[in-house]
């Protein structure tokens, strides 16, 4: 078991995927060790939810490898819980069916009491008891997205994927979620790889920053190691020295990466 | 670019049903128009807000039916006095049908039955033959949905098959069953299946790929994908679908009973057509219009309380 923790339990080696003649990504490499939390930050359109589908097993690179455990990964699993940006509930089914679905799924063999009581366990970790019965029609898109983190939790994984899971909520709500989040990654230990263009975000959550260059063809940039000790508080985060040395260092790696971008695009096509 | 499109078509929906403001009208033009179903925008709903006042609506729906009612009454009744002698009168029509209206299940013989116990018959011929029709059409929706290769090979002679007409389907069906009543029901199944094939296939299309993400990122079996996601996600179009296969079914039944003799609405009008009494004949295409609205109001019913849940 000890030396597994060597062993990336997710990595993409030399990555690249095409969308008919768009290049989307290109040359990615990136190792993810046992327990650590990844944040990948980038602009809206960069290539984040591709990179994630990777992750995931929904896609396949075009070139390059995909790696889980040292194995190639050639298919979707449940051992790679992936929140979806937009939930992606199912409507006809209340927020604890939704969550009960996954649970049934992976631990179809344990006693039907148990299955319940893990789907309560994780309803209640989102903090969601009172709305269990609800469908996601009668949800707020904050607990939309609660449901959907307790639906990929309560699957147990090995690795949770998590793609924008909160940039299709208003600020408020996003901070308030921001916090569980915290919460529920120090709690669960879980292997995490979040996807987000909110770099406060990703320093909030992540041991690891790995910036996505502007695309297409985007590729990652110099990692950013977070060392800011948990729990970290958001309120209190923007006060935090290194806080604000890691967040202008990310965004003018990112603003530098744009303006790159730009200029080569000006190089290679004269008007 | 989709929600575009979705809002552009809404325009256009209630644009056409504006005119007149009559909410009578309104309301059948709504139910028309809505022929495949648009989750999320709610066309009765914006429709009712514009009317102008909740009193003027009441009365609206109570009255105006009424006097379309009576136009057309008065129409009739002019048309059988002046130019179209052989016409009946509303009130001879009456007189003569009072009998059949009055005692609607009495068997007085085999040709002469009360309207509602004709009226049965040809609903049990029709729920055999529309039951064959989704038994058979909502799987074949599926696979047309599901397989490129089921839609290439098949979709093709779907659509040469779909204008059939019903009095093309029936001598057919009496070759191979031999008997009316079996190939009565075959042509109604024939007929009445297409919308519920096109509609399942439509919705099985237009199951979001989140869904199926979904399903692939927890290992669902093939089943588990069809039962728990497919199926329940392409339901609010399959109804559509059956609801449109119904009133089909129904509007079937009359050509098949009139061609096989068979007793029941259709076949009792033909009769009465051949024994010269005519105002039967009225009789019957009024409760054939009857019957066919409140199926397709109690399929509406249905179908709204299922994209309500």
């Amino acid at each position: 078991m000890s030396d597994l923790s060597d062993v990336p339990i997710l990595a993409l080696h030399d990555v690249s995927k095409s969308f008919g003649t768009t290049r989307v990504l290109s040359g990615v490499s990136l190792q993810i060790s046992p327990g650590e939390v990844v944040a990948i930050v980038g602009f809206s359109g960069a290539g984040k939810s591709t990179l994630i589908a990777l992750l995931a097993g929904l896609e396949r690179p075009d070139q390059g490898r995909v790696t889980f455990r040292g194995r190639e990964l050639r298919a979707p699993g449940p051992e790679r819980g992936v929140v979806f940006q937009n939930y992606s509930l199912l409507p006809w089914l209340t927020a604890s069916e939704n969550v009960s679905l996954a649970v049934e799924q992976v631990f179809a063999h344990r006693p039907k009491a148990e299955q319940r009581a893990q789907v309560e366990r994780f309803i209640q970790m989102v903090g969601l008891e009172h709305a269990s019965a609800r469908k996601p029609g009668q949800l707020s898109g904050g607990m939309r997205q609660r449901v959907a983190l307790a639906r990929a939790l309560a699957a147990d994984p090995e690795v949770l994927l998590m793609d924008e899971p909160l940039s299709a909520l208003d600020a408020l709500t996003r901070g308030t979620l921001q916090d569980s989040l915290e919460r529920i990654a120090r709690e669960s230990g879980k292997t995490i790889v979040l996807v987000t263009n909110d770099v406060d975000e990703a320093i909030l959550l992540a041991d690891r920053i790995l910036p996505l260059s502007a695309g297409p063809a985007a590729t990652l940039g110099p990692e950013f190691r977070v060392n800011i000790p948990r729990p970290r508080e958001r309120r209190a985060l923007s006060s935090v020295p290194e806080f604000r040395h890691l967040r202008s260092s990310i965004v003018d790696y990112l603003l530098g990466s744009k303006r790159e971008r730009r200029a080569s695009d000006a190089a290679t096509q004269p008007s | 670019m989709t929600t575009r499109a979705m809002s552009s078509e809404a325009i256009s929906d209630s644009g056409a049903s504006e005119p007149g403001g009559d909410p009578a009208l309104n309301d059948t033009n709504a139910s028309q128009v809505v022929a495949r179903p648009r989750p999320g925008t709610d066309l009765s709903g914006s429709a009712r807000a514009r009317l102008p006042s909740r009193l003027e609506q009441t009365i609206g729906n109570a009255a105006l039916p009424l006097i379309g009612v009576g136009v057309v009454l008065l129409l009739w009744a002019a048309a059988s006095a002046t130019f179209a002698s052989s016409l009946p009168s509303p009130s001879k029509t009456w007189e003569v049908s009072r009998l059949y209206v009055l005692e609607p299940f009495e068997k007085r013989g085999e040709l002469d039955q009360g309207i509602l116990r004709f009226t049965w018959y040809s609903l049990q011929r029709v729920t055999k033959g529309y039951a064959i029709a989704i038994l058979i059409g909502a799987p074949v929706g599926f696979l047309l949905g599901m397989s490129k290769l089921f839609r290439g090979s098949f979709d093709p002679i779907i659509q040469i098959l779909r204008p059939v007409s019903p009095l093309a389907w029936l001598p057919l069906g009496l070759v191979l069953f031999h008997k009316p009543e079996p190939a009565g029901i075959f042509t109604i199944a024939m007929c009445s299946m297409w919308p519920t094939v096109l509609n399942t296939a439509l919705g099985v299309r237009a199951v979001p790929q989140d869904y199926l993400n979904v399903a692939r990122v927890l290992k669902l079996s093939r089943a588990k994908t069809l039962f728990k996601i497919l199926l329940p996600a392409a339901l609010p179009y399959m109804f559509t679908g059956f609801r449109l296969s119904l009133g089909i079914a129904w509007l079937v039944i009359v050509a098949a009973e009139m061609l096989t003799g068979a007793p029941g609405v259709g076949g009792f009008l033909w009769q009465e057509y051949n024994a010269l009494i005519y105002e039967h004949i009225i009789l019957c295409i009024l409760t054939i219009g009857l019957v066919g609205f409140a199926l397709d109001r109690l399929m509406g019913l249905v179908e709204q309380r299922l994209r309500a849940a």
